[in-house]
């Protein structure tokens, strides 16, 4: 039989960035796991809603406004040191990585401590009903997610200090930083479930 | 360039940079995906066989009234753990274990997309199995069934640690199948060998992903809440306490809207090997891919729109059973759409019976029997006679056993050739073909008229004035025959493995890429990767149809290409054997097993978690597998943006 022919890919790029990379489809995938949580345990929260006769029950505080809407703010403008970090990833420039990869540390420091004074403010604790329960719950996985995204971020700048650095590391900038734009964006329906459907109900 | 590009020249240095490391630490660093794939069937296997031992031991206790054997408090433990078993560590793993094993194979990739995060799912998976079983030998396994619902499952009611048992379980099993879940799907849209477009996926494949995105969606429905219901346990959360304002049906909605899925989870991949069988068997495409496919996509998306059904009995509004009802009964049609067009590809085949093909024989007899029955219980007013009997246990059983069990055993024949290079006896399979459908029908058939008759399930005996010892009787013998079957079975499998004949690389004359390569295949999968001009590209290819070459022999280098065209886009040298997902996973044991006592667990199990994590993040030499650190000056890297580099080859 004759030899067949030959598809050469030897010169294809040994990497990529974006939506055209492996790790992209793997976030992507990460990604609707945790927002099918963060859905069914909204859907959850407005079930109690129609179970009792006014919101929040028993004449309890809605939580306080301040220190939620403060956090939104701080999020939200993370998603400017984050954007050009992801940007100078793009365009694989270690010192503005480096530069804004630590701006955003500082914000996620910003973030995760505003966020006890948050649970500190409920006006309701997770063992006194169903409505405390499903609050701190709420804010417990967005917590989870805000921690794991320091933790994850801190590793991610301190390899790009100290670490062997190759072309492949940029690319783990660019999707630290998507990831981080889900955790901020994860954030807006749950911040309006916690603080505004107690006053809007 | 780095390195020798053409394969050609390095088949023997291919195969040494693709290899698992050897030894006994070697052995937890694995990451190829047909060794993972193995351990994943053998060790669902293993669960299967405990869970049939549960069955056996249940069906002893239920032979004959006013039984002895097992007491109450044991019973309601078997029966937990069994269903617990079968669902978590048998039919999905062992499903998603033949994707791992598969999927890569047959879309001419040389390895699943994150080959560690895999292994770390293994692991995840044997230790939770381990853990279960271990308490259980402790007299601490689950007895509160394997839905666990409160407020029964809640602290007042189970005060001892076999609700939390369960609950953990869970999150051990859907760890592990979220992830494999998200590699399946990775595989799939990014790494076909050029050619394969989304329209010549093999439906096996098809199966596979579509089920993985079913996995997506339900599988955080149960995680979600098994941990609430953890949280009412250990820290006095109300989340389904009545007196607290919270409600008992927030865990049936979210349990259902998870356990449902579930059923298609299973079934799907089996009906995707009853495709792939039929297809071998009758000599000829499928007839109706496209309807194939889309009764896939639309089942699972139906599937989410059922989960109330399993809620009739608690008094929902009737406009909500009247959707789920109608819901329910719409399910049939892409199944139905599906059997016709099996039916047809065999009609118009040229029918070989091999023993693959006895099992998928055997499916159509029992699965379209259980599906004729979820079609009656889908209407209220029998459901709700019949809800909580044995004619619900008979159902499922036909469903799950006939759309999963029969598919796969009928997998296990067709692929174990290609998995250890020996074939099954044909003979030994005919026979325990025959044992397992005698015995089986045997055994769930009379439980459809216990259930009729009002036998409820879980209960752990009965008086012999009911009259229904001798069906119970019959059901038992039968459930002597299923043993024999699996026992002959395994036999026949160890026995083969030294003893059977040896395969040939394609022995069933298939025309999907995985019998494009050796039995088994060679580390790399394929030393050149084949490509794909048809559905059935070993049957649809020209002759000079083109093979990849270019790829590292020196380094794990795959072909990533574009999502629905699989045009080639870029090459990624991919992650090498590592300890460190094993040791994640012994540090994620630490924290869930730590968390069922303390809720302090989780804060201090969350360290070592973190320190293996970065341990297996951190990179462990320039480019891992390579020669030398890339020039970063300047860009080489592609962008979104840009258009591929090559393609259009095809």
């Amino acid at each position: 039989m004759s030899e067949p022919r030959t598809l050469d890919v030897s010169s294809l790029p040994p990497g990529a960035f974006g939506s055209r990379t492996v790790t992209f489809w793997g976030t992507l995938g990460i990604v609707v796991i945790e927002s099918t949580v963060f859905v069914l345990a909204i859907s959850s929260y407005f079930y109690y809603v129609t179970r009792s006769p006014s919101w929040p029950p028993h004449g309890l505080a809605a939580p306080l406004l301040r220190w939620g809407t403060i956090n939104t703010l701080i999020l939200l403008a993370s998603l400017a040191p984050n954007e050009l970090a992801r940007r100078a990833g793009e365009r694989v420039d270690l010192r503005s990585v480096r530069i804004w990869m630590v701006v955003c540390l500082l914000f996620a420091v910003g973030f995760n401590v505003v966020r006890v004074l948050e649970f500190m403010h409920l006006n309701v604790w997770w063992d006194h009903d169903a409505y405390g329960s499903i609050v701190w719950i709420l804010l417990g996985l967005h917590t989870v997610h805000i921690v794991t995204d320091f933790l994850d971020s801190a590793v991610l700048t301190a390899l790009m200090f100290v670490g062997p650095i190759e072309e492949h590391r940029f690319v783990d900038v660019e999707e630290n930083a998507v990831y981080w734009y889900f955790v901020v964006v994860a954030w807006l329906p749950i911040y309006g479930v916690i603080y505004w459907a107690p006053r809007l109900t | 360039m780095r390195g020798p590009l053409d394969a050609d020249g390095g088949a023997v240095q291919l195969e040494q940079t693709w290899a698992d490391p050897s030894g006994l630490i070697g052995w937890f660093e694995h990451v190829d995906h047909k060794s993972l794939g193995r351990r994943y069937l053998i060790t669902a296997f293993g669960f299967f066989l405990i869970g049939g031992v549960l069955a056996a031991l249940m069906r002893l206790q239920l032979s004959r009234p006013d039984n002895t054997f097992i007491g109450p408090d044991l019973y309601n433990q078997i029966f937990s753990t069994h269903g617990t078993t079968m669902m978590f560590l048998f039919a999905v793993p062992v499903m998603q274990g033949l994707g791992i094993y598969f999927v890569p194979l047959m879309v001419g990739a040389r390895s699943i997309a994150f080959p560690r995060l895999v292994a770390f799912s293994y692991w995840m998976f044997l230790f939770g199995g381990i853990f279960l079983f271990v308490s259980f030998l402790l007299n601490a396994g689950p007895d509160v069934g394997w839905f666990s619902y409160p407020p029964l499952s809640e602290a007042l009611y189970t005060p001892t640690k076999r609700a939390d048992v369960w609950a953990q379980l869970i999150t051990f099993t859907e760890v592990a199948s979220l992830a494999v879940a998200v590699a399946i799907i990775t595989t799939v849209l990014k790494l076909r060998t050029p050619g394969m477009t989304l329209n010549r996926l093999p439906i096996f494949v098809w199966a596979q992903v579509v089920t993985s995105f079913m996995v997506l969606f339900a599988m955080p429905a149960v995680m979600l809440a098994s941990t609430e219901l953890i949280l009412d346990r250990l820290v006095g959360t109300h989340f389904f306490d009545v007196e607290h304002a919270g409600d008992a049906l927030v865990w049936q909605h979210l349990f259902w809207f998870f356990g449902h899925p579930e059923v298609y989870i299973i079934f799907i991949p089996g009906t995707g090997i009853v495709s792939t069988i039929i297809t071998t068997f009758s000599r000829r495409h499928i007839f109706g891919y496209l309807p194939v496919i889309l009764s896939l996509v639309a089942t699972a998306f139906m599937g989410f729109g059922l989960w109330v059904h399993h809620m009739f009995a608690t008094g929902l509004p009737q406009l909500g059973e009247s959707f789920f009802t109608a819901a329910s009964i719409m399910i049939a049609i892409p199944t139905g759409t599906q059997i016709f067009c099996w039916i047809a590809t065999m009609w118009s085949g040229r029918i070989a019976v091999k023993t693959p093909m006895l099992w998928i024989l055997g499916f159509f007899a029992i699965f379209i029997l259980g599906g004729l029955t979820g079609v009656m219980l889908a209407a209220v007013p029998l459901n709700i006679q019949v809800h909580d009997t044995f004619f619900v246990v008979a159902h499922f059983h036909y469903v799950l056993i006939g759309g999963a069990v029969f598919p796969l055993f009928g997998a296990f024949y067709y692929w174990y050739p290609k998995i250890t290079g020996r074939m099954l006896s044909e003979r030994v399979g005919a026979w325990v073909f025959a044992l397992l459908f005698t015995g089986f029908n045997l055994t769930f058939f009379p439980m459809h008229v216990l259930g009729l008759h009002g036998m409820p399930r879980r209960v752990y005996t009965y008086a012999a004035s009911m009259g229904w010892d001798s069906l119970n009787l019959l059901a038992s013998l039968g459930a002597l025959l299923m043993a024999c079957g699996v026992l002959t079975f395994v036999v026949d499998a160890v026995r083969a493995l030294s003893a059977g004949a040896v395969a040939a690389d394609n022995p069933w004359g298939a025309g999907t890429l995985e019998w494009a390569t050796t039995s088994p295949p060679p580390n790399s999968n394929f030393p050149r990767s084949p490509t794909a001009a048809g559905r059935e590209p070993l049957w649809d290819n020209p002759p000079d149809q083109p093979v990849v070459v270019g790829l590292r022999s020196d380094a794990r280098d795959v072909l990533v290409t574009h999502v629905l065209d699989a045009e080639p886009d870029h090459r990624l040298v991919f992650p090498e054997p590592s300890i460190w997902p094993f040791l994640t996973a012994i540090a994620t044991t630490g924290l869930f097993i730590w968390s069922i006592f303390t809720p302090w667990g989780v804060v201090y199990g969350a360290g070592p978690v973190f320190v293996t994590m970065v341990g297996w993040f951190w990179p462990k030499s320039p480019d891992e597998g390579g020669s030398q650190p890339w020039p970063i000056a300047h860009r080489t890297l592609p962008r979104p943006s840009e258009a591929p580099a090559a393609g259009g080859a095809i």
